[in-house]
C-alpha cells in the first residue's frame, strides 16, 4: 500500500481556497473528493482533518458558509470563496511560486554552474 | 489582521461558551452518508459502505477535538477548569486553606505596608520639574552648628561666581509669624526664599500666579505670599478670590498672590510649609550680614555637568570668599546631596527604611516557607490521587500546573486581601499622621505593582516544593504504597530544611525586635538635662504687640509674672528655643583677648540659649553652682552667663568655671553658674558645650514660655488666657505639654520599635503555626506505630521523642542559626536602632527563651496527643 502523506495544515487550506476559486461554492466532502481528485491520489486527505482547517480559514474572514441542499437532497454546509480569501489565495499563491521556483533553480543546478 | 479577527472570533466563542458542535455533527454526518451511498451504489453492503466512508473519514475524535481547539481558546480553558478544581479541592479544606490565606495576607500586607512608605519617602521623586539635576548644598563635614548652608550674601557670590548650574536658589526654612485675616490670627511657618524659587523647580501655581526673580529690588520690596494648597484650604475656606487680598503678617501687609498646588509642598519631604515670601522681605540686616549662616542653597545643574564637577566648582568660589572674607567665610569643603530628607538624617533614614524593607521580606520569605511545608504535606496526602490522574493520562506537566495554580491562587487572594488590610492600614496611619511632619503615604501604581510581583513571586516560591515533589514521584510507587508509608521518617526531608530556615529567620527577627525595645527603652531613660513631665510649653508671640528690646523684655517679665500668680504654677521663664527642636547651630565664642573675631579663632561653638530668669527652674535643669540669671542683669551691667559642664570642662578643665570670662557675641560675659549637662539637639549627640545668657541683656524674637505646672495643657491655656487678659490682649497662646511636643523626637525609636515589634509577632506566629503544623502532622501520620510502641511497652519519654523530637530538634538548630545570623547582622540593626547590640545579655536571653516558649506552646497539642494515644482502640480501628 502506497504511504499515505498527512499533509500538512498551511498546505491544505491553500488547496482548499483554489479549489473553492475553481468550483464555486462546495461543501465540506465536495471539497476533499476535488482535493483528492487533482492531487492523483497520491495525496489521500485524512479527510476529517479538512473541518478544523475550514473552521479556521471562515474565522480569518477567506471564506464563508451556509446552509443549503446537497445533491442527494441531505442539508449540507456549503463553503464559499470571500474577496478576502481571493487575495490571500493570489498572495499564498505568489509566495509558493516563488518557493517552488527558487526550490527547482536548485534542483536544476549542475557541477559546472557553480564553477 | 486576519490573525485578530481570528483572535477575537475565539475570544467571542469563549465568551459565550458557543460550542459549533451541532453543526460539525450534522456536517460530518453528511460527509459520511454521501461516499456511502456511493459505495452501496458501486456494490457494497451497508455496513461495509459505512465502514469505508468512516475509515476515509479518519477519527472522529480527534477531529472534533482539532476543531474545538480551533474554535475557543483552549489553554484558557484549561485553566479555567484548574482553577475550578483548585477552588473545589481548596473549599474542602476550609482549616488548610484559612491558616494558608491568612499566612500570606499578613506576610503581604506587611510588605505592601513597608514598601509604601519606602516609595513615599525615597522611590518617589520630588514634585518637580527635573529631580534628577536638582541639588542642595551641604558641608562637607556635617558640623553640628552648620545645617544650614550659607550666609545670604555668601549664597549670592555663589550664585553669581558658579559656571556649573542652571540656577541656585535661598531658603530660609524658619520663616514664622502670625497671620491675620479679617478677625482670625494664626500662628504660621513657612520658606523665605529668592525671587526665583518657584521659577528653578519649576512648580506651577495653582491659583494666581507665583513671585518671580523680577519682583525682587531689595529689602522689603516685595510683600507678596503664596499660600499652601493646606493652609488655604483651613483659613481661607478654598475661597478662590482670595488672590489679591491683603493679609497681615507680623502686622505687615502681604498681598496674596497665589496658592500652591496640593502636592508641591517644598524640597523637604516631611515638612509642609504654610507660605512662601521672597527672602527679600526677611529685614534688612539680611542681605547684609555675613556671620549669619541661615540660608539653605538648593541649585540645578547645567545639562551635562557632573556634581563632581559642581563641587569642585563650588569649592574653589568657597576658598576664594574664605581669603576675601576671612573674618566670617571659613572656605569649608562643599558636597551636593539630592534635597528631601532632612539633609544628611537622609543617611539615616535611608539605612532604616531598607533594613525594615529587608527584614519585612524575612517575614515574606519565612511565610513562604511555612506555606510550602504545608502545601508540601497535603501534596503528599494527594498522593493516591495525583497517581490515578497519571495513570489515566495525565501529563506530569499538567499535574504540575494544577499544583502550581492552587497556588497561585492562594496567593492571589491572600495577597489581595493584604493589599486591602495595607491599604486600610496606610489610611489609618495618614489619618492619625504618626509620621514626622507631613507624610502622605498613599498606595499608588507602584505600591499595586510591588504587592503583585510580591504574590506572585510568594505563589512561585512556595508552590514549588510541592510541584518538585510530585515531578519527582513515580506513580507507580505512589499507587503501589499507601501515603503513610511513603513518607520516609528517618531521612532528612526538604521539608525540615523549610522549617529550619523558618525558625533561623523567626529568631532573626525576634533578635530584632528585642533589640529594638532595648533601644527604645534606652531613649526613653536617657538623661535629658530637664524634666519635660509636668512642664508645659506656652507658644505666645508678643512681637505682635510691636515690642522690642527693653520694653519687650519688660512684658515678657510682666507675663511671667503673671504666669507664676496662677494657683499650680510652681515655675516660669523663657527660653528663645527649646531643646530638640531643630535648626539649633553652634555660635563661635572666643577667650578673652581675642581681637580677630574670625571663626578659625573661636575656642568653642557652643548652642547659646536666652533665657529668663526661672527658666532652669522650669525646665527642670539643675544648677550645679553659682546663680540664676536675674532680671537685675541688664544691658548697663556686666554680661553674665550661665555655662554647662560640658563647656566648663572644655573651656578651663579642672579650675573652677565660675568667675571665668568669655566672649559671645562680642561682648566679654562672666560665667555666674554652672548648669546640669543634657541634650539639646538629638538624644544620640555627645555632649555638648552649651551657654545661657540673660533675656535681658540680649534681644531675640523668638520666646517660648516653659511653665511647671501640675494641671492639664487645656486648662493651663484657658488659665493662662485669664491671666494674660490684662497684660497681653489678643495675642494668640498655643499651650502644648512639653512630653507632647517631645514626641517627635521619640519618633525614630518608637518606629523602629513599632516596627520591629510588629514584625517579631508576624514571625513569632509563623514558627508557632509551623512547628505546630508539622509536629501535628506527624503525630496523626504516625498514630498507628505510636499505638504499637505504646503496646509494646514505650515509655513516655520515648514516645514524645517519636513524636515531637524532630521539630523540637529543628527549633534548637534553626534558632542557633538565627542568634548566630542576628549577630553578624549587628549592621543590618545598627541601621535602625541607635547602638543595637545583638550580643546583649537581655537579648540573647529573652530570644532564646521566647523560642523555647514558642516551642513549647506549639508542640504541646501534638505531644499531648501523643501520649493519650490508646493502642487498643486504635489498633482495632484498622
Amino acid at each position: 500500500m502506497k504511504q499515505k502523506r498527512d499533509v500538512q495544515q498551511g498546505t491544505l487550506a491553500l488547496m482548499v481556497l483554489k479549489t473553492l476559486d475553481v468550483l464555486g461554492p462546495l461543501h465540506g466532502y465536495g471539497i476533499a473528493r476535488r482535493i483528492e481528485q487533482i492531487s492523483g491520489d497520491l495525496l489521500s486527505v485524512n479527510q476529517g482533518t479538512l473541518y478544523p482547517v475550514l473552521l479556521r480559514l471562515e474565522q480569518e474572514g477567506a471564506i464563508r458558509s451556509e446552509w443549503g441542499p446537497s445533491e442527494n437532497n441531505r442539508r449540507a454546509r456549503f463553503y464559499r470563496l470571500t474577496r478576502a480569501g481571493s487575495k490571500l489565495l493570489e498572495a499564498e499563491k505568489h509566495d509558493w511560486e516563488q518557493t517552488a521556483a527558487i526550490i527547482a533553480r536548485f534542483f536544476e543546478v549542475k557541477a559546472g554552474d557553480l564553477a | 489582521m486576519r490573525a485578530l479577527n481570528r483572535l477575537l472570533t475565539r475570544l467571542f466563542n469563549f465568551a459565550i461558551r458557543r460550542r459549533g458542535d451541532a453543526r460539525l455533527r450534522e456536517e460530518m454526518e453528511s460527509h459520511i452518508a454521501a461516499p456511502t451511498e456511493e459505495n452501496i451504489r458501486a456494490g457494497m453492503t451497508f455496513e461495509a459502505a459505512r465502514r469505508h466512508a468512516r475509515l476515509q473519514f479518519g477519527a472522529v475524535d480527534a477531529v472534533r477535538e482539532d476543531y474545538h481547539a480551533e474554535e475557543g481558546l483552549p489553554q484558557v480553558e484549561n485553566l479555567l477548569l484548574d482553577v475550578r478544581y483548585a477552588l473545589r479541592v481548596l473549599r474542602k479544606s476550609p482549616a488548610f486553606t484559612a491558616v494558608a490565606l491568612l499566612t500570606l495576607m499578613l506576610g503581604i500586607g506587611a510588605n505592601i505596608v513597608v514598601f509604601g512608605v519606602l516609595n513615599a519617602v525615597l522611590l518617589k521623586p520630588l514634585d518637580v520639574s527635573d529631580p534628577q539635576s536638582l541639588y542642595q548644598i551641604r558641608h562637607k563635614q556635617w558640623m553640628i552648628g552648620r545645617l544650614l548652608t550659607t550666609s545670604y550674601p555668601a549664597f549670592e557670590d555663589f550664585r553669581q561666581r558658579n559656571t556649573t548650574f542652571n540656577g541656585m536658589a535661598g531658603i530660609y526654612e524658619y520663616s514664622h509669624a502670625a497671620l491675620s485675616w479679617r478677625n482670625a490670627v494664626r500662628q504660621v511657618h513657612g520658606d523665605a526664599v529668592t525671587g526665583n524659587y518657584f521659577d528653578l523647580l519649576g512648580v506651577e501655581p495653582e491659583l494666581g500666579r507665583f513671585f518671580h526673580a523680577a519682583d525682587e529690588h531689595g529689602p522689603d520690596s516685595a510683600p507678596y505670599v503664596v499660600l499652601s494648597d493646606a493652609l488655604w484650604r483651613n483659613m481661607f475656606d478654598a475661597d478662590r478670590s482670595v488672590v489679591g487680598v491683603t493679609v497681615e503678617l507680623d502686622k505687615h501687609p502681604f498681598t496674596v498672590v497665589g496658592v500652591a498646588p496640593a502636592r508641591f509642598h517644598g524640597t523637604e519631604r516631611f515638612v509642609c510649609p504654610d507660605y512662601w515670601m521672597p527672602i527679600a522681605m526677611e529685614g534688612a540686616d539680611f542681605p547684609q550680614n555675613r556671620s549669619s549662616i541661615d540660608v539653605m542653597v538648593i541649585g540645578q545643574l547645567k545639562p551635562g555637568v557632573t556634581p563632581q564637577q559642581a563641587t569642585e566648582n563650588l569649592n574653589a568660589i568657597s576658598t576664594e570668599l574664605a581669603k576675601e572674607y576671612p573674618e566670617t567665610d571659613d572656605g569649608q569643603a562643599l558636597r551636593l546631596i539630592h534635597p528631601g530628607l532632612f539633609g544628611d538624617d537622609g543617611d539615616v533614614i535611608r539605612g532604616f527604611l531598607w533594613s525594615v524593607t529587608a527584614l519585612a521580606l524575612l517575614v515574606l520569605a519565612a511565610a513562604c516557607a511555612n506555606l510550602a511545608t504545608l502545601f508540601a504535606a497535603r501534596a503528599a496526602d494527594r498522593n493516591r490521587e495525583l497517581a490515578l490522574r497519571v495513570a489515566l493520562g495525565s501529563s506530569r506537566w499538567r499535574l504540575v500546573r494544577q499544583l502550581l495554580t492552587e497556588a497561585v491562587l492562594v496567593s492571589l487572594i491572600g495577597g489581595a486581601a493584604g493589599l486591602v488590610g495595607a491599604d486600610l492600614l496606610l489610611g489609618a496611619l495618614n489619618r492619625s499622621q504618626p509620621f514626622v511632619g507631613a507624610l502622605t503615604v498613599s498606595v499608588d501604581a507602584r505600591v499595586y505593582l510591588a504587592g503583585l510581583a510580591l504574590t506572585l513571586g510568594s505563589a512561585l516560591l512556595f508552590g514549588m516544593a510541592p510541584a518538585w515533589q510530585t515531578w519527582q514521584s513515580s506513580p507507580l510507587q505512589m499507587m503501589k504504597n499507601g501515603p503513610a508509608d511513603r513518607i520516609d521518617l528517618r531521612r532528612f526531608a526538604l521539608r525540615d530544611l523549610l522549617l529550619g530556615a523558618q525558625i533561623a529567620i523567626c529568631t532573626l527577627l525576634v533578635t530584632a525586635s528585642l533589640v529594638a525595645v532595648r533601644g527604645m527603652v534606652r531613649a526613653l531613660d536617657a538623661p535629658l538635662g530637664f524634666q519635660p513631665q509636668g512642664a508645659m510649653l506656652a507658644d505666645l508671640d508678643l512681637r505682635q504687640e510691636g515690642l522690642a528690646g527693653h520694653a519687650a523684655a519688660e512684658k515678657t517679665k510682666a507675663v511671667i509674672e503673671a504666669m507664676r500668680s496662677i494657683p499650680g504654677v510652681t515655675a516660669a521663664g523663657t527660653v528663645s528655643r527649646t531643646p530638640f527642636t531643630g535648626g539649633m547651630h553652634g555660635v563661635p565664642i572666643f577667650r578673652p583677648g581675642t581681637t580677630e573675631f574670625k571663626l578659625n579663632n573661636s575656642a568653642l561653638a557652643p548652642y547659646v540659649f536666652t533665657v529668663s530668669p526661672g527658666y532652669l527652674e522650669a525646665a527642670g535643669t539643675r544648677l550645679l553652682g553659682g546663680r540664676d540669671v536675674s532680671w537685675h542683669d541688664a544691658t548697663e551691667t556686666p554680661y553674665v552667663a550661665i555655662v554647662n559642664e560640658t563647656f566648663a570642662r572644655k573651656m578651663w578643665g579642672e579650675t573652677p568655671a565660675i568667675g571665668q570670662h568669655f566672649i559671645v557675641s562680642g561682648n566679654l560675659t562672666e560665667v555666674v553658674g554652672v548648669a546640669q549637662e543634657g541634650k539639646y539637639h538629638d538624644i544620640e549627640e555627645s555632649p555638648q558645650p552649651v551657654v545661657y545668657v540673660p533675656l535681658s541683656q540680649n534681644e531675640d524674637s523668638g520666646t517660648i514660655f516653659v511653665v511647671r505646672s501640675q494641671r492639664a495643657p487645656g486648662e493651663m491655656a484657658a488659665a493662662l488666657e485669664r491671666a494674660l487678659s490684662g497684660i497681653a490682649p489678643n495675642v494668640p497662646i498655643t499651650v502644648e505639654s512639653w512630653p507632647d511636643s517631645l514626641r517627635d523626637e521619640l519618633f525614630p525609636a518608637r518606629a523602629a520599635t513599632v516596627a520591629l515589634g510588629v514584625m517579631g509577632l508576624l514571625a513569632a506566629m509563623l514558627a508557632v503555626t509551623g512547628i505546630f503544623g508539622m509536629a501535628a502532622y506527624s503525630v496523626s501520620r504516625r498514630m498507628k506505630e505510636l499505638g504499637i510502641r505504646v503496646a509494646l511497652g514505650a515509655r513516655r519519654t520515648q514516645v514524645m521523642s517519636a513524636a515531637v523530637g524532630r521539630p523540637i530538634v529543628l527549633l534548637g538548630v534553626g534558632s542557633a542559626v538565627g542568634l548566630l545570623s542576628g549577630i553578624f547582622a549587628t549592621r543590618l540593626l545598627g541601621q535602625i536602632v541607635y547602638r543595637a547590640n545583638p550580643r546583649d545579655p537581655v537579648v540573647v536571653g529573652g530570644t532564646v527563651l521566647t523560642m523555647a516558649l514558642l516551642g513549647i506552646a506549639a508542640s504541646a497539642i501534638p505531644a499531648w496527643r501523643a501520649l493519650a494515644v490508646d493502642p487498643s482502640k486504635l489498633l482495632r480501628e484498622e
